[in-house]
């Protein structure tokens, strides 16, 4: 099943068991989304449950949030990040805040999902990460997917689930495949341990995590060790019980991020690190991020930008000799 | 319109304006604190919505004191929250500018200009959706009116004929900054003209309000769409405590206060219903009594308990924070 189809199937059963769940989004409907998401949902459930809105982020999740007190249960899609960033007003002052300012008063059942992060070539406006400033944002529970079984049963918690949800997808991700075994339910907030090993721990999440293991190999080979690699899976909260066994294991950590470095979100796991597993690293963490700069245009310029398998091979292989992994 | 509904009209008024000016005296003396905007002048347009859009959910701004009173809301629960108490509506964590109760279907109490707008039309959706026609109203003021929330709000709840009451309370000033000096009309009805039939009313005059939203929510339980309703208005005092109000005349304020609502309905009361002097007397102190009592049961209230902190950032069970 691909990434996208693995969502297909979660909001298709999340809506055929509760009638109150509703989606809405730009081209979420009769056009099936702009990445597949919803595609075969208007057909089934009707323009009263797939919502097609006008290009107006600010009321998309606005909206939403007068659905969820009004009795339903809406997940809003935004097209991609930056155009979320018109609806952070709502995200920031409304959605993450109702709950909380009217003493549990007000309830909001409800999902922001987009994708995020480097495609290819579609510039500064169409490629950034958001997860670091929402993650930030007291009131919001962030998940961010990366596998395609971790897919679909993280969307299914979040859209049963009372609490407002930011579902974060990434771009290149919607046509990965992977299996879903829809017997085995798993905890949305667990960080899953995708590969074991006892000498370097390297967190990631995203797009991210695929590219850590392509580079894998390569660091394996040339450091002759074995590494741990975590994704994160929920960025908010986040689960340190899993990356504390984990260094306590390998007493190293490499954090890997698409984002920009400066104030990226990778800086909340590592200064974590340094509070609390000081004493039990044997070495300084790594951070491999994007560079501090807007996505440009051109490939070669682009891909400079982000971490690739071989920046991020390079990069740790380089770490790894420097502290005598 | 009958006698009792008119009383209820006077008493809603003369109650809210006794609860802002204790509001204003807690607030000199340091029992409140914060951002509080009083509704002084604007009780007319404040207690005939509410009384008149009797069923239906209200999504307001932060000058909502009066209007969460006329909803039902107690004048206990409402003091306790301006003093930041447990026994608050918000239980101390709103403030002024966040009372919440939907067991009155109210909703604030929202601190963003025109913020609450979207969130009024989507909880519209939700109602038509849910086959539960009472219908929305969203208050804002003229200030509002300039920003984009509002037009992708006009045009949503158009585009899909929702039960949307816009309730345009216009006093003239966004803060200190007069409309005519930012939009290029007086009225801002005229915005919303070619999404929706508009309406304008005195809101100065409870009865008038009264009608014209009581017509407004029948228009739109009809499933014809949206409405827009604009109240001219006036408020006496400064946007907010921290506004000394400097940019108005006396001429201006005199000639707004010359419209006094509270003074024009006591007329109607006399003259039209046949009230004596001293009936409408004892309605003022009972609604004083019942605002002394507030500031007593607020100023005795307990504090929240310091767990307060983080209850409620999510929902019992799913209480995570980072840890």
């Amino acid at each position: 099943m691909l990434y996208r189809e693995a969502l297909n199937k979660a909001l298709d059963e999340t809506m055929a068991a509760d009638e109150n769940i509703v989606v809405l989004g730009e081209d979420v409907g009769l056009y099936g989304g702009s990445y597949r998401v919803t595609e075969g949902l208007y057909a089934k459930y009707g323009e009263k449950r797939l919502i097609d809105t006008p290009i107006a982020e600010l009321s998309i999740v606005g909206n939403a949030v007068g659905m969820a007190i009004g009795g339903l249960r809406p997940v809003a899609e935004i097209m991609t990040a930056n155009f979320a960033l018109l609806a952070f007003d709502q995200i920031i002052n409304h959605m993450s805040k109702y709950h909380y300012m009217s003493a549990g008063k007000i309830t909001l059942p409800m999902v922001v999902r987009f994708p995020q992060g480097v495609s290819k070539q579609l510039a500064a406006q169409h490629s950034e990460s958001y997860e670091q400033m929402l993650s930030a944002v007291p009131g919001l529970k962030v998940l961010a997917a990366s596998d395609v079984n971790y897919a679909y049963h993280a969307l299914k918690h979040a859209v049963m689930s009372d609490d407002p949800f930011v579902f974060i997808e990434h771009e290149l991700l919607y046509n990965k495949k992977g299996e879903v075994d829809v017997h085995t339910p798993i905890d949305p907030f667990k960080a899953r341990i995708v590969k074991e090993g006892s000498d370097v721990t390297i967190v990631s999440y995203l797009k991210m995590v695929d590219d850590v293991m392509a580079a894998l190999p390569k660091i394996e080979e040339a450091l002759g060790c074995s590494c741990e690699v975590i994704d994160l899976c929920s960025l908010n909260p986040v689960d340190y019980d899993t990356l504390k066994t984990s260094i306590e294991k390998t007493s190293r950590l490499v954090m890997v991020e698409e984002d920009h470095k400066t104030g990226g979100y990778g800086a909340q796991i590592v200064s974590w690190a340094a509070e609390e597993m000081f004493y039990t690293l044997d070495a300084a963490p790594l951070r491999i991020a994007g560079a501090d700069v807007p996505i440009p245009y051109n490939r070669t310029l682009e891909l400079l930008s982000i971490p690739t398998p071989d920046s991020i091979a390079e990069q740790i292989i380089e770490w790894g000799r420097r502290n005598d992994v | 319109m009958d006698k009792l509904l008119a009383e209820t009209l006077y008493y809603e008024m003369v109650r809210g304006r006794a609860f802002e000016y204790a509001a204003k005296e807690h607030y000199m003396q340091g029992d409140i604190s914060g951002f509080l905007h009083l509704d002084i002048g604007q009780e007319a347009l404040s207690v005939g919505a509410m009384k008149a859009f009797t069923k239906g959910d209200v999504f307001s701004t932060y000058r909502e004191h009066i209007m969460a009173l006329a909803r039902g809301i107690s004048p206990k629960a409402v003091m306790a929250e301006l003093f930041g108490k447990e026994a608050g509506v918000s239980e101390g964590k709103g403030g002024s500018m966040h009372l919440f109760d939907p067991s009155h279907f109210f909703y604030g109490g929202d601190a963003i200009v025109g913020g609450h707008l979207p969130n009024a039309v989507g909880c519209a959706y939700a109602r038509k959706f849910r086959g539960e026609e009472h219908g929305v109203m969203a208050v804002f003021g003229d200030g509002a009116t300039n920003g984009g929330a509002f037009f992708e709000s006009l045009n949503i709840a158009a585009a899909q004929k929702l039960p949307m009451l816009f309730l345009c309370e216009n006093n003239e000033y966004a803060i200190g900054t007069k409309i005519t000096r930012v939009a290029p009309f007086e009225k801002q009805a005229k915005k919303a003209e070619p999404y929706m039939p508009t309406v304008e009313v005195d809101g100065m005059d409870v009865l008038a309000v009264y009608e014209a939203v009581s017509e407004a929510q029948h228009y739109i339980q009809k499933g014809h769409g949206p409405i827009f309703v604009e109240a001219m208005t006036c408020r006496y005092e400064g946007h907010s405590m921290s506004d000394p109000n400097s940019y108005r005349s006396t001429q201006e304020m005199a000639l707004c206060k010359a419209r006094d609502p509270i003074e024009r309905m006591k007329k109607v009361l006399l003259e039209q219903y046949g009230m004596d002097d001293d009936t409408i007397e004892s309605l003022e102190t009972k609604a004083q009594n019942e605002i002394d009592e507030a500031v007593r049961f607020a100023a005795e209230a307990a504090e929240p308990a310091p767990e307060a902190l983080t209850a409620h950032v999510f929902t019992e069970g799913g209480n995570h924070a980072l840890s």
